[in-house]
């Protein structure tokens, strides 16, 4: 395997020394105790450090000698598409109720495709609505109104 | 003799009408999303997980098994069919199976992966009834300073055995840990890295990870490019394999089905290495090495028996130690606590007849399995006609509705985006999304034994270095670590992955 700078090394490994750095940074907030009694902060720091350790390893091996991985375009679309779609059910599903949001996400979704055709997606977003209402509501007995308070006038 | 009665009890549990059902309910939800490529067993079975909540737990645990041997082996149905491994232990499946269908035989390929498969779960399911008993017993033995141990030993093992850069596979498991510690603290209450959000305090959900890291992560892979697939599915005809083929397959079966049960104990990736050494066996032990790749059924019948043999012994870790072995079965610790059980050595003795009922399903479950495929096999073959734009919105809104049902917490589906994205990102830069999992479940036991241990020395850390169960699970897991780490090992480690691929 070739072997010479890496941007994913360079990347993964800022990403574990942030994520580490943070909750580092956030256990000193709780008491530490002692290794007798730990605190709620005691692990949560060793751990932290020893991730930020490994994510500046990572840093500088990425810097002399990292992994040679071709970083593939970000489908910023899909993205886009997917986070709106989920982050929407999350927040809609007790107002709108179980079928207009599941519709919706469906349909957000199927948007992710940059080959999606209109007609199409309708008729996919409306056919999973279907398949799950029945599959979570009629056979689970999903307590979700199918209707929320947001409809009801 | 005591196996037989408890396997007595196990059958007349497993035989009940409703457990009957789910376990073919769940071998065929779980072959046809196996069967789907583009999601893997791990994501089917945190979607599904919802939907066992209100069984009885027995009948959950067996539908839930019965998920993942179906996801297991629907992989190999379409690394043989369209080359596009479902899974990475179905990747070398895909070598020979795919070559063979090439030539017009994808009927013996398949038999011999449905016979292969069968045969060695079986034995496997023997082995885990025999073996379990007697390990569960010595786990009993355990104290908080042995199980900091294991956990810790679990988590190294996984990251030696499974592919990439260890150095990134350690810190994955420690940002999965970091993630492990949000909410409130065990032992004090305090609630940690909350940032005051009363939805937060019972921790992060594992579901929520779970599809994140290997749903939505997965699908924004995949849309990466847009490649229409090869729909060129090849006609199977004349499943029964000749006599020659029948000849051919019996030592790569028993072959693959030993070493699938040896290595599916261990933690991380044992079901894909497996798959892997089973290959590379069978091809050192041939009298026509050039045949591999070019459509030899051994490289077929070997792997897949290995593969189900795995599946299947990686539930001894599970039942016995309460360790999950790798993401799936870190979904089914997180079952089991749902439904009040906490996995581990007093599992046997506690619910014997859900020990035994799980035991005997999954023998029942591989009876399913060979019913379904074989003569179903033309059913697969359609599925493999949906279109992944009708398969991801499905997947994601599945995964949304799952997720929400578990709490009815608008943050437990947040959550699926923020890891879905992390794991995006950390996965194209070259790191393995199971140590974050395994990580997130296992960190809880490490933090609690840790702590617990301490409490009881007094503060004395060389506690885990001098009681002896301890101090040789840390040996071990500082071998563990030395193998993955030592450049010319891992050197040898990576052939034995990259060969043939």
């Amino acid at each position: 395997m070739e072997r010479r700078k890496s941007l994913a090394d360079i990347l993964a490994g800022g990403i574990f020394v942030l994520i580490g750095g943070a909750f580092v940074v956030g256990s000193l907030g709780y008491s530490l105790g002692t290794p007798l009694r730990m605190g709620p902060g005691y692990f949560p720091l060793l751990v932290g450090a020893v991730m930020g350790a490994l994510g500046l390893a990572i840093v500088v091996k990425g810097l002399v000698a990292g992994e040679v991985i071709t970083l593939t375009a970000v489908p910023w679309r899909a993205v886009a598409a997917i986070v709106i779609a989920v982050v929407f059910f999350g927040f809609t599903v007790r107002r709108l109720g179980f079928v207009p949001t599941s519709f919706v996400t469906a349909l957000l979704t199927t948007l992710a495709s940059s080959r999606v055709r209109p007609w199409w997606a309708l008729a996919v977003a409306a056919g999973l609505t279907l398949g799950a209402t029945l599959i979570f509501v009629v056979a689970l007995q999903l307590r979700i109104p199918l209707f929320g308070p947001w409809l009801q006038f | 003799m005591d196996l037989l009665d408890n396997l007595a009890l196990g059958f007349s549990t497993a035989f009940l009408v409703q457990n009957v059902l789910y376990c073919f309910v769940g071998v065929l939800l779980g072959t046809a999303v196996g069967v789907l490529p583009g999601i893997g067993p791990t994501a089917t079975v945190a979607m599904l997980l919802p939907i066992t909540f209100n069984f009885e737990p027995v009948t959950a645990l067996i539908m839930l098994a019965g998920i993942y041997y179906g996801a297991q082996y629907g992989g190999s149905t379409t690394a043989i069919l369209i080359n596009l491994p479902g899974e990475s232990s179905a990747a070398v499946t895909a070598l020979d199976g795919h070559e063979m269908a090439r030539q017009g035989r994808a009927g013996p390929a398949l038999a011999a992966a449905a016979i292969g498969s069968f045969f060695a779960g079986t034995v496997a399911t023997v082995i885990l009834a025999v073996a379990a008993p007697p390990l569960a017993d010595v786990a009993l033995k355990f104290g908080p300073a042995e199980y900091f141990s294991l956990v810790l030993l679990g988590l190294i093992v996984s990251i030696a055995l499974a592919r990439g850069s260890a150095l990134k596979a350690l810190a994955m498991i420690a940002l999965g840990i970091l993630f492990g510690t949000v909410g409130q603290d065990i032992y004090t209450g305090t609630p940690r890295f909350t940032f005051d959000q009363r939805s937060l305090y019972g921790g992060i959900d594992f579901v929520s990870v779970a599809v994140g890291l290997f749903g939505v992560a997965e699908i924004l892979r995949n849309l990466e490019n847009e490649s229409t697939r090869a729909a060129v599915v090849s006609k199977v005809r004349n499943l029964w394999p000749t006599r020659s083929d029948r000849r051919r397959i019996v030592g790569p079966i028993l072959r693959g089905t030993g070493l699938g049960s040896a290595l599916g104990v261990l933690p991380g990736g044992g079901h894909v290495l497996a798959s892997f050494t089973s290959y590379a066996v069978e091809k050192r032990v041939s009298k026509r090495p050039e045949e591999f790749g070019r459509g030899a059924i051994e490289g077929v019948a070997g792997p897949e028996s290995a593969n189900n043999a795995a599946a299947q012994t990686s539930f001894i870790p599970l039942l016995t130690l309460g360790l999950p072995a790798h993401p799936v079965m870190a979904l089914m610790v997180g079952a089991f606590i749902v439904h009040g059980i906490t996995p581990g050595p007093n599992v046997i003795n506690d619910e014997p007849a859900l020990f035994w009922g799980l035991i005997a399903s999954m023998w029942i479950g591989n009876v399913l399995l060979v019913l379904l495929n074989l003569p179903l096999i033309g059913m697969w073959v359609q599925m493999l006609r949906i279109p992944y734009a009708v398969l991801f919105p499905m997947i994601i809104l599945f995964a949304a509705i799952g997720t929400y049902s578990l709490n009815f917490n608008a943050w437990d589906v947040y959550a699926i985006v923020f890891f879905g994205l992390l794991g995006y990102i950390l996965i194209k830069c070259g790191c393995e999304p199971a140590p974050m999992l395994l990580g997130f479940v296992l960190g809880p036991l490490l933090e609690e034994n840790l702590r617990r241990a301490l409490i009881i020395s007094r503060g004395d850390a060389t506690v885990f270095l001098t009681r002896p169960i301890s101090a040789v699970l840390l040996a071990v897991a500082v071998a563990a670590l030395v193998v993955a780490v030592l450049p010319t090992i891992r050197k040898r480690r990576e052939e034995v992955f990259t060969e043939e691929e």
